[in-house]
């Protein structure tokens, strides 16, 4: 086996990097899966910064209608239309998907199985460029006449068909082929996590050995793999109903428009737990270092994932409720979706009865681990009003819907990558950053979420639809105790945002002034720990072998609190 | 240089092997989706039959007969690779790619006639499928052929005798969307 090969490469001075080696090809061109996780990183964070810039033109226009937004100006309807497609796509399929599996699996894979890199390195390289040329092509829609695509982020048909209802001909094909280019370079990247976590763990490693992160990773990829398919053929239908003219998705020349809902939430609820389960990965990494405790009960967390991917096929049409579906349909999508709370309540019990007892050290990376739980779970009890059916004829597509989805993917997006940012930061960047405004930072986005969306919980319950330019126009709707509402959402918005220049701050600055980290700064036991901080091309001098599980915190027979994988005894 | 992941193999399973497989699974998923809403469709319209009738049975079948045979050809240079006979396997991926073409081109013909005759994309939902799933299999049929002769090239010079297997799955995959094609599109009436 290769492992008992001394590593040709020496570090930082390997076949691929050169000392002489350009900006152009060290960065943008380079085949380490460290650079690529960070090219997916910091595009994830640029269209994070776009799509956030959208949330606050429009949460404007909602607070103060017709009023000049400072930084953009008057915002019509079909800016409007534009910005929430937008923001919703961006954060989904630019953000979420890039950060939480692109950036921390390409990142964390190979470190923490213990290879020298990913088993497909130029093919990683071509997932990001194509990602790249993707985010490229949705910006460009804003540019083409008509402007960007305001169909909402589901795109449904005929809306998003006909370019005399949604007036953006060029936008609304743009959209589409920016999104099946995404999915192009999300399959590329999701076969290459899969084959490496597969194939090139560490001698030693076996399957009970591997940290719940890289499981997870794994198995949002065959998820977001088995789901996509449909999808893109579905995309590709749409494509021609745009721009050739056909008629999968017309009524009226014996096409159908709730095909295109099937195969769109077909893969839209499986995505959930695709970007779902990273971030139950990365808050398990985080509690068990934090609490210095084993995980509890491993292969339960790892069954349930499984088990949870599965379940999460057969959920899909309680998005459809109101679509006209048969109601003994409805019943059974009622059920599974009432089904599909169980796994995911279990994990969260699994994640308390790890911190039960610990050693408990608040601190940043901790924090917003427990805050993802806490907040999780509201997004998660919401959610069983939605899918059962009774309750969802009222809530379909009011500012409930709206609210318990942000308190989903807020968690996941925002949340599991702050807490897997700021833990992993030493090995990425070999610096430590600042903890006390990291925790400023922590209680400001926190506090200001739940502000943002609390009372879109209210509005929601209110009868307040999703979707609508102006308010004013709904007299039921426009009342002063519900305006109050909103500019209160808008003005958390506005102070959440103002939050985020502290961590931008701490983090350039930590980056290049921070104090030294050294190789395990948190004393945690998985395999990336045991690299240079940050760690060179070829990770380690000599690739590592593991003889234990990864979460051995504590253990009685041991002075210290902790028992790194790859130490013999 | 290939870093030591790509060489190692935990799952007992070539890296190359494995990740070829997880190819074939994520395309079944697309033409699955395809065809689940071809079906869907077809089985709430019953004057599809019409439409279908329309189609050239004969032709559809005279592919299937070159497809089927390229597969052969394409297990034919596996074997050769096992041998480490690399010129033999080269020789038939050639043969293969030539079925590939020879496809195409029946497929071209055929698709010629019936635009002439006014059947095009935009006749009738059935029409609409028929070109688009057609015309994906036809891509992969295109693109497989092109990998294929990179295959070959490197094959003929002795190295990267694996790949002549990685290739042949895919291959045998590519026919076998189409042999799920050709009665729906073509038999069913």
């Amino acid at each position: 086996m290769a492992e008992s090969i001394p590593h040709e490469v020496d570090p930082g001075h390997g076949d691929h990097h050169h000392e002489d080696q350009g900006f152009v090809s060290k960065y943008l061109l380079s085949t380490d899966h460290k650079i690529i996780a960070m090219q997916y990183m910091f595009t994830g964070m640029l269209m994070a910064v776009i799509g956030g810039f959208m949330s606050y033109v429009f949460r404007m226009q909602l607070a103060f209608p017709g009023e000049s937004v400072p930084l953009w100006g008057i915002v019509t309807p079909a800016n409007y239309n534009a910005l929430i497609t937008n923001h919703g796509t961006i954060m989904i399929f630019w953000v979420a998907m890039p950060v939480l599996i692109a950036a921390f699996g390409n990142y964390l894979i190979p470190l923490m199985v213990g290879a020298d890199d990913m088993v497909f390195p130029k093919l990683n390289r071509l997932s990001y460029q194509i990602f790249l040329i993707s985010a490229l092509v949705l910006l460009s829609s804003y540019l083409v006449e008509g402007g960007g695509f305001g169909g909402a982020w589901t795109s449904y048909p005929p809306l998003s068909a006909k370019s005399q209802y949604n007036l953006t001909p060029a936008g609304a094909s743009l959209w589409l082929l920016a999104v099946a280019l995404e999915f192009v370079a999300f399959l590329l990247g999701g076969i290459n996590f899969i084959t490496t976590a597969m194939n090139s763990r560490a001698p030693g490693m076996k399957l009970y050995d591997i940290p719940m992160v890289i499981w997870m990773i794994v198995i949002a990829s065959i998820l977001f793999m088995v789901s996509v398919g449909p999808l893109i053929a579905g995309a590709i239908m749409l494509f021609f109903d745009q721009t050739l003219g056909t008629a999968f998705f017309d009524p009226n020349r014996g096409g159908d428009p709730i095909l295109w809902q099937h195969l769109f939430w077909f893969f839209g609820h499986p995505e959930v737990y695709v970007v779902l389960l990273p971030a139950v990965g990365i808050t398990a990494e985080i509690i068990t270092v934090f609490a210095r405790k084993k995980l509890f009960a491993y292969k339960t967390v790892l069954h349930t994932a499984v088990g949870t991917g599965v379940l999460s096929f057969t959920v899909w049409a309680h998005h459809q409720f109101i679509a006209g579906i048969d109601p003994r349909m409805a019943h059974i999508f009622t059920l599974t979706t009432l089904l599909i709370s169980i796994p995911i309540a279990e994990m969260m019990f699994v994640y308390i009865a790890t911190l039960y007892g610990g050693s408990i050290r608040l601190t940043t990376p901790m924090l917003w681990a427990l805050a993802f739980i806490g907040e999780f779970l509201i997004g998660g009890v919401t959610g069983i009003f939605l899918g059962a059916s009774g309750a969802d004829v009222y809530f379909h597509d009011t500012y409930f819907v709206l609210a318990h989805f942000h308190y989903t993917f807020y968690p996941i997006a925002i949340i599991g990558t702050f807490a897997g940012v700021s833990y992993w930061f030493p090995k990425m960047f070999g610096r430590m950053m600042n903890d006390t405004l990291g925790k400023i930072h922590f209680w400001g986005s926190i506090v200001s979420f739940n502000f943002i969306f609390i009372p879109l919980f209210v509005l929601g319950t209110a009868g307040q639809h999703r979707r609508i330019f102006d308010f004013q126009n709904f007299p039921a709707l426009a009342t002063p105790e519900l305006q109050q509402l909103r500019i209160l959402a808008t003005m958390s918005l506005v102070v959440m945002l103002g939050f985020q220049f502290v961590w931008l701050y701490n983090f350039i600055n930590s980056m290049f002034r921070g104090p030294k980290a050294g190789k395990n700064p948190w004393k945690a036991n998985t395999l990336e720990w045991s690299a240079d901080s940050p760690p060179p091309h070829g990770n380690w001098p000599e690739l590592p072998t593991v003889y234990r599980p990864p979460y051995e915190y504590s253990h009685p027979d041991r002075e210290e609190d902790y028992w790194p994988q790859h130490l013999p005894n | 240089m290939r870093p030591i992941a790509t060489t190692r193999s935990a799952s007992g399973m070539p890296t190359g092997l494995l990740a070829v497989w997880w190819v074939v699974a994520s395309e079944i998923v697309i033409f699955g989706g395809l065809l689940a809403s071809y079906l869907m469709y077809r089985l709430s319209h019953d004057s599809w039959s019409e439409q279908a009738a329309n189609t050239n049975t004969a032709i559809g079948a005279t592919n299937t007969f070159v497809l089927l045979t390229s597969s052969f050809l394409a297990v034919s240079a596996h074997a050769a690779a096992e041998k480490g006979d690399g010129k033999k396997a080269a020789r038939y991926l050639w043969y293969t790619i030539g079925g590939a073409m020879t496809f195409v081109a029946i497929k071209s013909f055929e698709w010629y006639t019936e635009i002439t005759h006014g059947f095009t994309i935009t006749s009738n939902t059935f029409w609409s499928f028929y070109y688009t799933a057609a015309g994906i299999h036809a891509l992969h049929v295109i693109a497989g052929a092109f990998i294929m002769a990179i295959v070959a090239r490197e094959a003929a010079k002795g190295l990267e005798l694996h790949r002549v297997e990685l290739i042949g799955i895919y291959w045998h995959f590519v026919d076998i969307v189409w042999i799920f094609l050709f009665p729906l599109l073509y038999i069913a009436k």
